[in-house]
């Protein structure tokens, strides 16, 4: 019995080959994602969250262990495994409606149609025509999320895909995320450096420690949409991952000396 | 968008001209201190005929038929000669930058080639080739082939590879990959190396025709030389840097045509 979106990780362990030594970097990554739950990888710089995510998307073949996504071993990168870079990665020659359609055809009315309804989603209606370099890093990242959700993916993985913009932008578009996954209900895995995001974005919160890479605390947030930033509860759970996060640092830092 | 841009458009399109005009400047200031002193007899009539000489020079040549014969076949040697040349640069460019094992089979020997002068291979086509139309189009294609062979090459090996991640979640085939991912962003370079390749078949050109034509701007210009007329071979040495600069521009047009996604500086 297998569900479109779970995604099953089970004991992950991922080492890099480096001028003839190794660097453990993933150690026994365990976690069980329900189809249309949102999940948060909160951890030190150099954790391995990175890793772990294209190890996911199929972009790294190379670690012991299985991932099953929707049932079915991952085994490359494909349209089902929607992946949001850190920068937006788009096709700088294309348009902003043709870098969403990317290899489908514009004329195709099907794909017209579709491509529209994504411009609708992320709310880029006026832009269909701009270049990358006249978008802002918010609106980038917008079409990047369009060109991906396109495809209908069962799970969209993010590589802390707000974290190059500006406070004001961050905030807008983790609401519009948050709407875009109510509607679709797709799976999402979100890689943060910001606590508040995964607070407010996320069903669970995997904290991640350093040196190798595990998953070191897990903490549900059970508080309803939309949320408050500025509740207590929220700030409760927010106190709670800073401090699961400061455990795992400090871990990590003994390890290196 | 589309609003906006317009007022855009024509502000550039004004700067074209102002750029055009600027760049009138120093030519037409030569032009009339050489037709001043010519008037004043500064200058020897023999060696700087003035511009009104050489303008009436030009008028007879265009007048008797003889000049468009000249420049028709010049062009024609010049375009054939790119067309083969560039195209083989183009193709073999790619298939270089695409596969390391063509790279490895290939490049060196092609680097090795390059380096060698034209000027020096010249006598070895004449040996094999004869005087006649074969030897100048085929020295114009290896003029040609390289600038484009090199940037084609460089092109290819530039796309960023984060973009090819981007390619392999998309799922594109390696057909797309290369059609949607690795022309479009070589083509900045591509680009580069047709003007370069322009320009190195026109400069090829001159070297073949001077070396030995019985037609021919190249031609023009040697046979007025033999004849003291002064006057001639300034209309042949005008018309390589007019037609030169023209197909300069066209490609300049193309470009800016076919990158207004790049933002790099213009000045
Ligand atoms: N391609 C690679 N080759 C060698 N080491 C790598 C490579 N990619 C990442 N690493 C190392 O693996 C560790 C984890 O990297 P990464 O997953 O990017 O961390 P994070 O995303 O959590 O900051 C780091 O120590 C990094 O130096
Ligand atoms: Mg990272």
């Amino acid at each position: 019995m297998t569900i479109k979106g779970e995604l099953i990780i089970q004991n992950v362990n991922k080492s890099f080959q480096r001028d003839g030594s190794s660097l453990h970097v993933l150690s026994h990554i365990n976690a069980h994602v329900k189809p249309g739950q949102f999940v948060s990888i909160i951890g030190p710089s150099g954790c391995g969250k990175s890793t772990l995510l294209k190890i996911i998307a199929g972009l790294d073949a190379e670690y012991d262990g299985d991932v099953f996504l929707s049932g079915a071993p991952v085994t490359r990168p494909g349209k089902e495994k929607g992946f949001i870079f850190q920068e937006h990665r788009l096709f700088p020659w294309l348009t902003a409606e043709q870098n969403i359609a990317a290899d489908l055809s514009l004329k195709n009315p099907a794909v017209r149609m579709q491509v529209d309804s994504m411009i609708e989603l992320v709310k880029l209606k006026g832009f269909e025509r701009a270049y990358p370099r006249e978008l802002s890093g918010g609106m980038s990242q917008r079409v990047a999320i369009a060109r991906a959700l396109l495809r209908q993916p069962d799970v969209l993985l993010l590589d802390e895909p707000f974290g190059a913009l500006d406070a004001f932008t961050r905030n807008h578009l983790q609401e519009a995320l948050l709407e875009i996954w109510a509607r679709n209900k797709t799976t999402m895995v979100l890689v943060t450096h910001d606590i508040d995001e995964a607070v407010f974005l996320s069903d669970r919160v995997f904290v991640m420690g350093a040196g190798p890479g595990t998953i070191k605390h897990e903490i549900a947030i059970d508080l309803p949409h939309p949320r408050s930033r500025t509740g207590p509860a929220f700030q409760q759970l927010r106190a709670s991952v800073m401090n699961a996060l400061h455990q795992s640092e400090t871990t990590a830092q003994d390890w290196e000396i | 968008m589309n609003k906006a841009t317009r007022p855009a458009t024509r502000k550039k399109r004004r700067n074209g001209l102002r750029r055009t005009l600027t760049g009138l400047i120093v030519p037409l200031a030569l032009l009339i201190a050489w037709q001043i002193a010519s008037g004043a007899g500064l200058i020897s009539a023999q060696l700087f005929p003035a511009p009104s000489s050489i303008l009436k020079d030009f008028y007879d040549l265009l007048a008797s038929g003889e000049y468009i014969g000249h420049l028709k076949i010049s062009v024609y040697r010049a375009l054939l000669g790119f067309a083969i040349g560039g195209s083989a640069g183009l193709l073999i460019g790619l298939a270089v930058g695409l596969s390391r094992r063509t790279e490895e089979a290939l490049d060196p020997t092609l680097q090795m080639l390059r380096t060698v002068p034209l000027l020096a291979i010249t006598p070895l086509f004449i040996l094999w080739f004869g005087f006649g139309e074969l030897s100048k189009v085929l020295l114009i294609a290896v003029g040609a082939f390289f600038p484009l062979y090199v940037n084609t090459f460089l092109g290819v090996r530039s796309v960023d590879l984060k973009l090819f991640d981007v390619a392999r979640i998309l799922e594109f085939s390696r057909a797309k990959q290369i059609r949607r991912l690795v022309l479009p962003a070589a083509l900045p370079n591509v680009l580069l190396g047709l003007r370069l390749s322009l320009g190195m078949a026109w400069l090829c050109l001159v070297v073949a025709e001077l070396m030995g034509a019985d037609r021919g701007i190249g031609y023009l210009i040697q046979d007025a030389r033999s004849f003291m007329q002064t006057g001639v071979v300034f209309v042949g040495v005008f018309t390589f840097a007019i037609v030169g600069k023209l197909a300069d521009s066209f490609v300049r047009l193309l470009e800016s045509k076919l990158l207004k996604w790049q933002d790099n500086y213009r000045g």
